[in-house]
């Protein structure tokens, strides 16, 4: 006795099984869940900031919610998009997409070699039908039907005693849905592409400096998982002048436009080139994109140590903090004597006191001011750890003070000079250079991502919009009696009891969405014109 | 014409259109108010057993039903002069900013813009489709999206953010807002798929037939290949919004053209959704009640993101009313390292 046959009722072998999986894994209800389950995984990455979009916010949000952050963090909150469950989701449904697809295509290869198959015996039990009665032969109504037929259809070639024409067209609903869901894998390709060997590097740039594309010089980088050095292209460039146009009037008032960045570049070491560099007008250097997507100001400072030596100088970028480009900065000067020099404070574009408050009322810097707080001491620099050029360790210096004890501040307009007290030395505000953050990225299989989309695209239409149907004409020597069959009441009076046809024709929507009377009907009236 | 007076051009015209709209609601509310009368009619003539009565109610509801088919009629002139003077409004947006451009600058604009292509839709497809026992509902719908626009999104006049200018809005834009009209009027077609399925069971509960408006609704089968219809023409529409030209756009914009940010999400989730609509429609079991019901999570979704998302999300880039986009980008400053 086999094992087989000892199984009770309801039992799988492990065949059975894994064919009974993949026909659930390639079922359209499967797909229609996972489809589902897709866009509801998407929906927590629009609620809880992402690390990829907006790091900022994630650190933010982190520090809001020390309690929730853990679990948040287990379960890959902060990279919705990139975590194993959203793959999970996604890859399953291209399993099912795959299994769905690849089977199709055969079936459609040998659909599409085949005859549109022959009528059946009653034409008059398919849901969409009509007959009428005619004079002309019926081989005359099978030629025109045929020539009729044979604009828009494949015709099945007639055999010896065929009384019916038999036509069938839109084999291209099943090729576009079929190009339709393969191009959904093209697209994956492309978008993968570019997250395993793109990058995204960020730098900030005051006006005046030159950039030359390689690591070190980034602020900030972020490679894809495949990213090779030597995918960097070999250019430089320089920022000759930002300009930007700043509202005066109107509803906008402070808004800036028209932020436009002159640059001078240098692909290898080839002739230099113009570039204006404008939101939505990246530059493209050899598959490089460098955009345009922030600007500030960097206030030129120059620090002067006890004994009257040039500590510290150059623009120092500034952050903006909001809209109004009230701006952060911080200024390390380690090699003063007779003791090391730190300043962190906020600059004013255009600066005003309202009811006692310092604030800019302008993002233009039409009246540039900096008002910061001063340190001395150990500011953390000699032990060789890096550190942001935007922080300021506090946590081994001493801040500056007035006799009274009272923080010393270093308030400042442009030519301004404040001398620090305790001989520290003195600080001077000498202009303000603004500078851009140029994005620089390169973003391999973008074009093969949008070929896809677009095949896509088209093969959805043609989905969507082609009718298939099948049609039969068949004509018959009418019945000898009149009334015995056609509904077309009119056609009785033609007769004369001469004999003549009886036309049958049938249309059977292939698609369940046709409007098939309409159909029928244009047909009918097609065959009895090409009659007269 | 100065750009002030455009803009009040377009003020006014919003609020003709907002009268002529309610207006038209006031009258296909007549209408379906008189639909219901047959009913009691029937009533009469069943309680009442001499032959006079019979005959009476018979022509009154001859010219009963005159006078519905006439306030249809009226109803849908009004919708269609409505829709003549919301675009006046639309035009006077695009002529009073300066320079001249299309009316997309601000979420304000873009709530006009959407009504005005659902009435739009409405009109153009009224006769082709046999839209007529839509109207009272297309109409509400309108009335109250734009009050909503008029009361809370109301913004004056303003030059394009810099992000916006670009050729690239006007097809994106135009592309969203047509898909957005024609899956708002699909998804009327699905809503109405239920009403009518509810009430039929009830009618048929009741032993009794369908009447009043919801038996001028078209039959099940009907609504659904209309609500499929006119999906598979907004789904298309919406690809090409959302999957075409909006990474493009982002692309020379932001520098990626596909960020997840939380417009971006939801358009995402707004076309897996009508993807799963379209095959749920291919299902068995799925077609008609439940394709419709995917149908309405798809338009809740698609409206969501379209206003919703913005009081919702701050990371949004899709902020439009502030600027965002060069404004006060800022360096990532925990990213930002030298050494
Ligand atoms: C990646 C996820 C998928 C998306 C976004 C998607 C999207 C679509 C869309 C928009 C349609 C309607 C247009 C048309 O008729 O061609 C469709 C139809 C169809 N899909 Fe998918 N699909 C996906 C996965 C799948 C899978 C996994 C299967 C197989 C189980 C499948 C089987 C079908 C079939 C058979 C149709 C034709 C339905 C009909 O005859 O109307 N799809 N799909």
């Amino acid at each position: 006795m086999s094992k087989s046959e000892e199984r009770r009722p309801g039992e799988l072998t492990a065949r059975e099984l894994a064919r009974w999986a993949w026909r659930q894994v390639t079922s359209m209800r499967t797909a229609l869940m996972l489809l589902l389950l897709l866009a509801l995984a998407a929906i927590p990455g629009s609620v809880i900031p992402q690390e990829d979009v907006d790091s900022l916010a994630v650190t933010r949000w982190k520090s809001e919610h020390p309690k929730l952050t853990p679990y948040y963090e287990k379960l890959d909150l902060f990279g919705v998009y990139s975590s194993p469950w959203f793959s999970a989701i996604y890859l399953l449904l291209v399993i099912s997409l795959v299994g769905c697809i690849v089977p199709r295509l055969l079936v459609y290869y040998r659909a599409m070699r085949a005859q549109p198959p022959a009528a059946p015996r009653h034409l008059t039990r398919l849901p969409v039908h009509t007959t009428y009665l005619t004079e002309a032969s019926a081989d005359d109504v099978l030629g025109r039907a045929r020539t009729l037929l044979g604009k828009r259809h494949r015709v099945r070639p007639a055999a010896e005693g065929d009384d019916y024409v038999a036509a069938e067209r839109g084999y291209l609903r099943e090729a576009g849905n079929l190009v339709f869901h393969l191009s959904l894998l093209i697209v994956l390709a492309g978008v993968g592409m570019g997250g395993l060997w793109g990058y995204q590097g960020g730098v900030i740039l005051v006006e005046g400096t030159t950039f030359s594309n390689n690591l070190t010089q980034y602020d900030d980088f972020k490679p894809g998982s495949l990213f090779r050095q030597d995918q960097m292209k070999n250019f430089r460039f320089s920022v000759d002048k930002f300009s930007v146009d700043w509202l005066k009037s109107g509803p906008r008032a402070g808004q800036a436009r028209e932020f436009q960045a002159a640059l001078t570049y240098h692909v290898d070491d080839g002739p230099a080139k113009k570039y204006d560099l404008r939101v939505n007008h990246p530059l493209e250097i050899d598959g490089t994109d460098v955009f345009l997507i922030g600007h500030g100001y960097a206030p030129v400072i120059t620090v002067r140590d006890g004994e009257g030596n040039v500590a510290y100088t150059g623009p120092t970028v500034f952050l903006p903090q909001d809209a109004s480009f009230l701006s952060y900065g911080v200024i390390k000067a380690p090699t003063a004597k007779p003791g090391q020099i730190g300043l962190d404070g906020l600059f004013y574009p255009t600066f005003e006191m309202i009811d006692g408050n310092p604030v800019t009322v302008f993002g233009d810097d039409l009246l540039p001011t900096l008002s910061m707080l001063a340190w001395t001491g150990d500011l953390g620099l000699d032990t060789g750890a890096s550190q942001s050029v935007y922080v300021l360790d506090k946590s081994k210096a001493t801040q500056v003070k007035k006799k009274d004890g009272k923080p010393f501040r270093v308030d400042l307009q442009v030519g301004d000079t404040v001398k620090l007290p305790d001989g520290l030395g003195t600080v001077t505000f000498d202009r303000v250079d603004p500078w851009i953050r140029v994005q620089i990225s390169q973003t391999p299989g973008k074009e093969i991502a949008l070929g896809g989309v677009i095949l896509a695209l088209i093969g959805l239409c043609a989905s969507l919009f082609l009718r298939p149907r099948r049609v039969w004409v068949r004509a018959l020597p009418a019945p000898a009696t009149t009334g015995a069959g056609p509904d077309d009441g009119d056609a009785e009076g033609t007769m004369n009891g001469t004999g003549g046809t009886l036309v049958e024709i049938a249309v059977l929507d292939r698609s369940g969405n046709g409007e098939m009377d309409e159909v029928l009907a244009a047909l009918v009236q097609q065959l009895q014109e090409a009659a007269k | 014409m100065s750009n002030t007076a455009w803009e009040t051009l377009s003020n006014q015209a919003v609020g003709m259109a907002g009268i002529v709209y309610f207006i038209a609601l006031i009258v296909h509310l007549a209408e379906w108010a008189s639909l219901r009368q047959p009913a009691r009619d029937r009533e009469l003539v069943a309680a009442g057993a001499d032959g006079a009565a019979v005959v009476a109610p018979a022509e009154e509801s001859a010219g009963h039903a005159q006078r519905v088919a006439f306030l249809g009629r009226l109803g849908f002139l009004l919708t269609a002069i409505g829709c003549a003077v919301h675009f006046v409004a639309l035009l006077g947006r695009g002529m009073a900013a300066d320079p001249n451009r299309v009316p997309w600058g601000n979420m304000y604009e873009f709530t006009l813009s959407g009504t005005f292509v659902v009435a739009l839709l409405y009109v153009v497809l009224y006769k082709k489709l046999g839209l007529a026992w839509m109207g009272p509902i297309v109409v509400t719908f309108i009335v109250a999206t734009l009050m909503v626009a008029v009361i809370w999104l109301h913004d004056e006049v303003a030059p394009l953010t810099e992000a916006l200018n670009s050729p690239w809005l006007v097809i994106h834009v135009v592309s969203a807002i047509i898909a957005t009209g024609a899956f708002t009027l699909g998804g009327i077609a699905s809503i109405m798929y239920l009403v009518r399925m509810r009430a039929e069971r009830r009618a048929r509960g009741a032993e009794r037939e369908l009447t009043g408006w919801v038996a001028r609704v078209p039959q099940l089968d009907a609504l659904d290949r209309l609500a499929y219809r006119v999906h598979a023409f907004a789904f298309p529409v919406w690809t090409f919004a959302v999957l075409i030209t909006g990474p493009i756009w982002a692309h020379e914009a932001w520098s990626r053209y596909w960020n997840w940010d939380p417009k971006e999400v939801w358009a995402f989730i707004t076309w897996v959704v009508y993807a799963g609509y379209l095959h749920a429609r291919a299902t068995a079991g799925w077609k008609g009640r439940k394709a419709a019901m995917l149908a309405i999570v798809g338009l809740a979704t698609l409206w969501f993101n379209f206003i919703g998302i913005n009081y919702f999300s701050t990371t949004s880039q899709h902020s439009y009313a502030a600027e965002r986009i060069v404004g006060t980008v800022t360096a990532p400053a925990s990213l930002v390292v030298r050494f």
